[in-house]
């Protein structure tokens, strides 16, 4: 059990926290021939814009309302228009995802009711979804909005359906998980004869792949038509906790029961999801997975040396901080300091004895005396400080490349984890080593 | 908010401005920033362009007022290099919630800069503005004014709200800060006739200590680097400096000619980029120097300096001369001096098949149709989706562009080099020039195109 920590700052210092808009935005990102649209300043896109590409490396769709200090106070009812003719004009998008800003949301624009104006005044839209959801700055963090962003999608797109499509299944994907993640659990439940429909679904959108064409759109992610039927699905798999609002918005709106997975990183959660796919499908698990399993156990034995009682400092987003930080401490690690964004009902639960909800400064206090700290690239000056080896998880990972393919789900993906993690402490210990040598050295020739 | 939209006609009036001055009074008074069109604008705002002129003060606390999205989402991405603090590299916010925003923030930003100056100690704390503190109405100026008295450090307000426009105006923003709250508070402990101020150079990569050896080898002193590399104390002092040389003109020239104005800095606007722009620069800041004291002899030190370094770059560049003759560039910048670039590589025997022109000025234009010829392509406005059809089409062996760019050409697989802000790779001065011309002979011939273009054997 951990006490929750509300930081007493007043001033946060190198922040671990990204804002609410920009994770609604990458959630529409995951739809097929969308474009997302900040209704705020056009800097709001422009800072979202560029953490995207330096992460992904990918060409981003994402639009502003461009509102300034007039259209502020007088309400972006004529932003919100212009920018959706203007996007359907040069891009002919299947949806346009609008995400309020702090600024717009401190005016109290009402984005509902331009939207009503916007269907009756401009009927060349009609075959364009807009879709709106409230996400202000000043709360909340980035797997907030991105929450929000695929619950609101399930309230406007999905459709209620008397009808059952056998061995159809729904996955809500949070936000933690990369593309590769995606692919392996696609792969997952196809390899028990299942067919997904996954909302969001950035490994079409943002796997890093060639398009025929140039499109200022999305290519690739959930076709919209796939997400309107999603209520003929037999089963929801929500991974992430903070995709439990969006699981309840489409049971009730279609009785389409679901399941949480709080994460799948790890031998036990794994082996939990793999078992309840064989029960949903009643059919054995594949040798291909009792292979994997075993790779993965194996994988522990090889690596346990380098963990047990390995103090960690841990800074990330709720439900990546819970996969993680509980992988790690079933590998024998402790957590002796873990930071997050937001609240979330995992905290409490979390191993170790508080969570903060703070920024990298207090990570980095925590953090001295540890020997590993996992956070996401912004981490790295407080490992440099520290002379602590850093491990990247989350967004943004604009210092190394291949962020969209680090898996670390599935037995693959915990096997994964663990390599790289050993291997940069097999180095830090190398280093270690040289120092102590090079230390007696010295001392063997003045004495 | 008075006082912000004052400043901002004040600004948009510059005399200085060379397009400003071509303008009809009518136009002048609309102001630089064109009107954003929803759902088709890019670019950052004006606090983005405050922040990317001012971050590179190296030893002050740069904090932001405003919700996370400001600084959460932006912080430490830029590429400006420091030779002493790191301080710059951390990122501070006020990171304003729910409450803050119904019963104003101005305590909580008092707050924070009491626990900026006790726990990091840095000589003065830069206050950015963001929207929602000016939109509902937190007096920064006040909130600084009594940290200043309290904490005994200057406590510089920025007011820089991105509704309020465009990054370009952001810059000029913050040249006013600088002016009002920074510039002459100090005195310098020492100064020389060699002293000189570059303004609107930002260290990217590292490209001031790439320019910095030719002024040593001449004895000038940089007093200030405005703001690359900078400590406060060397911006608080630099009014004493003998003259003023203005890198990027649109961004800063606020600065420049108020220096000249208030302290009879002269200045010129002069590039790094590009071979003979560097020998001018070189050349300008001699003759000005001169004319304000320094000893004749500068004038023709400068010169051999000038002789050995452009037979130096042009040497090295020969040898590139046939690997990359008759390959089609296409040039996409923000900035206004393109030409400058251009030259250098018709020089190597580049053809230059389009530059944007989107910032120049008339006369930029006119240079730049001198230099490439009159059916010189000039680009006003580009779409991406044109971009990608030009170089799918094989129009241009290369792109030349700023990260925004990036992808359209790589997924066109055609080559493309960053020459923007988030680069890595400095370009500035003779070695400058050498390692453009070199990082763009290394991706051109790379043979990994061929292998790219090759279709799978079963398509």
């Amino acid at each position: 059990m951990a006490t929750i920590i509300h930081s007493k700052k007043a001033c946060s210092v190198s922040p671990l926290k990204l804002s609410q808009p920009i994770g609604g935005a990458l959630a529409f990102m995951g739809i097929n021939r969308s474009m997302p649209v900040l209704h705020g300043s056009q800097g709001c896109t422009a800072f979202g814009l560029v953490l995207f590409v330096r992460h992904f490396r990918e060409m981003i769709p994402l639009q502003t309302t461009a509102m300034n200090e007039v259209t502020t106070i007088m309400g972006g009812l004529e932003n919100i228009e212009q920018a959706i003719v203007n996007i359907y004009k040069r891009a002919k998008p299947a949806l346009i995802g609008i995400c309020s800003t702090g600024l717009t949301e401190t005016k109290g624009d009402d984005v509902e009711s331009y939207l009503k104006v916007v269907r009756q005044r401009h009927s060349e839209v009609e075959d364009c979804q807009l879709v709106y959801v409230s996400t202000p700055d000043f709360v909340g963090a980035f797997q907030d909005g991105w929450g929000k962003a695929v619950s609101k999608m399930i309230e406007v797109l999905v459709e209620k359906s008397s009808e059952t499509v056998k061995g159809q299944i729904n996955i809500l994907a949070g936000s933690h998980l990369s593309a590769a993640d995606i692919e392996e659990i696609k792969e997952m439940v196809e390899d028990f004869g299942l067919r997904a429909i996954i909302l969001p679904d950035i490994s079409g959108s943002l796997d890093g792949h060639l398009p025929e064409d140039f499109t200022p759109t999305t290519i690739g992610g959930t076709p919209l038509e796939k997400l309107k039927e999603m209520g003929k699905s037999e089963v929801t798999i929500a991974i992430g906790e903070q995709m439990r609002a969006a699981a309840m918005a489409l049971e009730i709106k279609t009785g389409v029961p679901f399941f949480i997975f709080e994460r799948l990183t790890g031998l036990a959660s794994v082996d939990l999801f793999i078992e309840r796919l064989s029960s949903i499908t009643q059919k054995p698990v594949p040798n291909k997975y009792r292979r994997q399993r075993s790779q993965l156990v194996d994988a522990m034995l090889d690596c346990q040396f380098y963990f047990g009682g390995l103090p960690i400092a841990l800074g990330a987003e709720p439900d990546l901080l819970w996969a993680i930080g509980n992988f790690l401490v079933e590998m024998g690690a402790k957590i002796t300091a873990a930071i997050t964004t937001t609240e979330s009902v995992l905290l409490p639960n979390m191993p170790c004895e508080t969570v903060t909800i703070g920024d990298l400064e207090d990570l980095e206090t925590m953090a001295k005396g540890t020997e590993l700290i996992l956070t996401h690239s912004h981490g790295r000056g407080a490992s440099r400080r520290l002379g602590i080896p850093l491990y990247r998880i989350g967004l943004p990972m604009f210092d190394r490349v291949g962020a969209a393919h680090r898996l670390s789900v599935g037995y693959r993906g915990s096997r994964n984890i663990l390599f790289e993690i050993t291997n940069l402490l097999i180095e830090q210990e190398e280093k270690k080593e040289e120092e102590k040598e090079r230390t007696h050295f010295f001392t063997s020739l003045s004495g | 908010m008075t006082t912000l939209s004052a400043k901002i006609q004040e600004v948009f009036q510059e005399p200085a401005c060379q397009k400003n001055r071509s303008k009809s009074d009518k136009e002048r008074k609309k102001g630089c920033t064109k009107i954003l069109q929803p759902g088709a604008a890019a670019g950052g705002c004006a606090f983005d362009g405050a922040k990317i002129a001012l971050q590179p003060i190296t030893d002050v606390v740069h904090l932001v007022h405003g919700p996370i999205a400001c600084e959460g989402n932006s912080w430490d991405n830029r590429g400006s290099k420091s030779s002493g603090s790191k301080l710059y590299r951390l990122g501070f916010t006020t990171d304003i919630n729910e409450m803050d925003v119904i019963y104003g923030g101005e305590k909580r930003l008092f707050k924070a800069i009491k626990e900026v100056v006790e726990k990091y100690r840095p000589p003065a704390v830069f206050v950015y503005n963001t929207c929602i503190p000016a939109l509902i109405g937190d007096d920064l100026e006040a909130v600084c004014k009594a940290a200043k008295e309290k904490f005994g450090i200057p406590v510089v307000p920025i007011q820089s709200p991105g509704f309020s426009g465009s990054k370009n105006l952001g810059n000029k923003l913050a040249g006013e800060a600088l002016l009002d709250y920074v510039i002459g508070t100090e005195e310098p402990e020492v100064t020389t006739p060699y002293d000189i101020n570059i303004i609107g150079e930002y260290n990217l990569a590292g490209e001031l200590w790439q320019v910095k050896p030719l002024f040593d080898q001449l004895g000038i002193r940089i007093a200030a680097c405005i703001s690359g590399d900078s400590r406060y104390k060397e911006i608080a002092s630099c009014h004493r400096a003998r003259a003023a040389m203005l890198v990027c003109s649109k961004a800063m020239i606020n600065i420049a000619r108020k220096m000249e104005e208030r302290y009879g800095i002269p200045f010129f606007e002069g590039s790094f980029y590009g071979i003979s722009d560097m020998s001018e620069a070189l050349r300008n800041i001699a003759t000005l120097l001169v004319q304000r004291g320094a000893e004749e002899e500068l004038l023709a030190k400068t010169e051999i300096l000038i002789r050995h370094e452009e037979q130096k770059a042009w040497r090295k560049l020969e040898t590139y001369k046939k690997r990359l003759s008759g390959k089609r560039v296409l040039l996409i910048t923000g900035g206004v001096k393109s030409w400058s670039v251009v030259s250098a590589l018709q020089e190597v025997g580049m053809v230059v098949v389009g530059t944007s022109v989107k910032k120049s000025t008339e006369e930029d234009k006119q240079r730049i149709k001198k230099i490439m010829g009159e059916e010189a392509h000039l680009i006003e406005e580009m779409t991406p989706k044109e971009m990608y059809k030009m170089l799918k089409d094989a129009q241009a062996d290369i792109l030349l562009s700023g990260g925004r760019s990036q992808f359209v050409a790589l997924k066109a697989k055609v080559p493309w080099l960053d020459i923007n802000q988030e680069r890595h790779h400095a370009y500035a001065g003779y070695e400058g020039m050498v390692n453009l011309v070199d990082q763009i002979d290394r991706t051109l011939n790379n043979p990994l195109w061929e292998a790219l273009r090759t279709p799978a054997p079963w398509d």
